[in-house]
């Protein structure tokens, strides 16, 4: 698996940190989400799918690799 | 699909409900026949309802469409002179889109990252306890709604800006005045505007001569420096905006919350049984939510279409979440309330870049406050049957009158 996030699209609203502090974290002077993470271990892959299919703003994209 | 529900053009929106908790009737035949359906508004003006997810989740998602109906063609909400809310007296120099709006909203979202929630949840978890056993103490039947789902909020949001929240009854009112659809005159309307701003005005000043721990000292700091921050008008209309959205909406959520879970207690025994599902329960109750309140307002100044259907330069598209968030093309079993729902891309908060400022502090907030009263009262129940709850009525947002509730002395 490989995440893909765009701080252009972000809004802040801090769900994917939430729901992965592993993965995502937010810049602190604005809430932006950075990752941490591109290629994240197997066992946080479906809280990455929900975080992905959740964020408001469609910011993030995962790649199954298959 | 249910074909005998007649749709008679245009139809009144928000639509008129049978019981508190229960959809109205229309909203799947509307998804399926007419998803950009012809409404009439409280004012008597016209728009469009978008009620299937995927239209809607485009509409708001579309960065060229604003919420503010100040165009000479765009549609009032309410029956007054400036039409009510968004109308651009409730933002007022709040720089409603562009780059502007995204400078304000980077901002203030460093108020509200996980991380900071994340330190907040002991206190508001401290605050919830103490509420509760101060209802308790005060004896049964009680309503959660004033005991908890409204001090709860205010105190976190009136801590975060540093005003007291000693002042919630005028809070209140203030924030009912702006965000009435018909409970209101245009002369309250104006008038609780005007006092809000006056109270906010007064605290902006006296943070500025003495800065505190809270939101707003930190923000006259930051805007101090030369061409950074916010204008004396943006403050002040910030602190009423966040002062505003942040104890309304959760308050109303929390009371609606725990009535749908206790209203079929299977659904609050599962959660006793498995607190791990606290979360997507929060989820799911915001997705399940049927009175989310009127829906999100874009004034369209292109023509577009919307799914299949065109719409017209100049129309005003109210986007009805809870009608879309019950849409099965989005998600499987959307009639029933799923506590285990995941993913759950409900649209609760909006979507795009509008999204809710606050929806961190509010998911913090409803995780919290749920978990310490499955802790504290594992035995709540409704004091009264579902179907006999009330809607407030006459507001942009919606929620229960009261929710009664029993308990079993321990």
């Amino acid at each position: 698996m490989k995440v893909t996030v765009d701080q252009g699209l972000c809004c802040g609203s801090g769900n994917c940190v939430m729901l992965v502090p592993d993965v995502f974290d937010q810049r602190e002077e604005d809430g932006i989400v950075t990752l941490l993470n591109p290629e994240p271990a197997a066992e946080l892959h479906g809280a990455v799918r929900e975080a992905a299919d959740m964020c408001p703003a469609a910011a993030i994209s995962v790649d199954e690799g298959k | 699909m249910d074909d005998n529900v007649s749709l008679d053009f245009p139809l009144d929106h928000p639509l008129p409900r049978v019981t508190a908790l229960e959809p109205p009737r229309e909203w799947e035949a509307l998804r399926e026949r007419c998803p950009v359906a012809r409404v009439r508004l409280p004012s008597g003006d016209e728009a469009s309802l978008v009620t299937r997810y995927h239209d809607a989740r485009q509409v708001l998602s579309d960065p060229r469409f604003g919420r503010t109906l100040s165009a000479p063609g765009a549609a009032r909400l309410s029956a007054t002179e400036s039409g009510g809310a968004f109308s651009g007296e409730m933002s007022g120099p709040i720089p409603q889109s562009g780059p502007g709006h995204e400078r304000w909203r980077r901002l203030l979202n460093r108020w509200f990252t996980a991380r900071r929630m994340a330190a907040l949840r002991p206190g508001i978890e401290e605050m919830a306890s103490r509420l509760i056993d101060e209802m308790i103490g005060r004896g049964q039947p009680a309503d959660l709604k004033e005991s908890l789902a409204f001090p709860l909020p205010v105190w976190v949001i009136c801590d975060m800006l540093g005003v007291p929240d000693s002042d919630r009854e005028k809070f209140a009112h203030w924030s009912d005045a702006m965000l009435s659809l018909t409970r209101y005159t245009g002369a309250e309307m104006k008038e609780a505007g005007a006092e809000f701003a006056a109270y906010m005005a007064r605290h902006v000043d006296a943070k500025r001569a003495e800065p505190a721990d809270d939101l707003l000292s930190e923000l006259i700091v930051a805007s101090n420096a030369e061409g950074q921050g916010l204008s004396e008008a943006e403050l002040v209309a910030t602190g009423r905006a966040l002062l505003v959205a942040g104890h309304e909406t959760t308050a109303n959520m929390i009371g609606k919350m725990v009535a749908m879970l206790l209203a079929d207690r299977r659904r609050w025994e599962r959660l006793l049984a498995d607190r791990s599902l606290v979360r997507t329960a929060v989820e799911e109750a915001l997705r399940f939510d049927a009175n989310l309140g009127f829906g999100m307002v874009r004034y369209i100044d292109d023509d577009i279409e919307v799914g299949d259907t065109p719409v017209r330069r100049g129309t005003t598209v109210v986007c009805d979440l809870a009608a879309a968030n019950r849409d099965e093309a989005a998600f499987d079993g959307a009639g029933e309330m799923d506590l285990a729902r995941s993913p759950n891309p409900h649209l609760s908060f909006g979507a795009g870049p509008h999204s809710c400022l606050g929806q961190a502090l509010a998911r913090t907030e409803l995780q919290a406050v749920l978990d310490v009263l499955l802790r504290l009262l594992p035995s709540l129940e409704l004091a009264v049957p579902a179907t006999e709850l009330r809607r407030v009525e006459g507001l942009l947002v919606t929620g229960l009158r009261e929710v009664p509730v029993t308990w079993k002395e321990s």
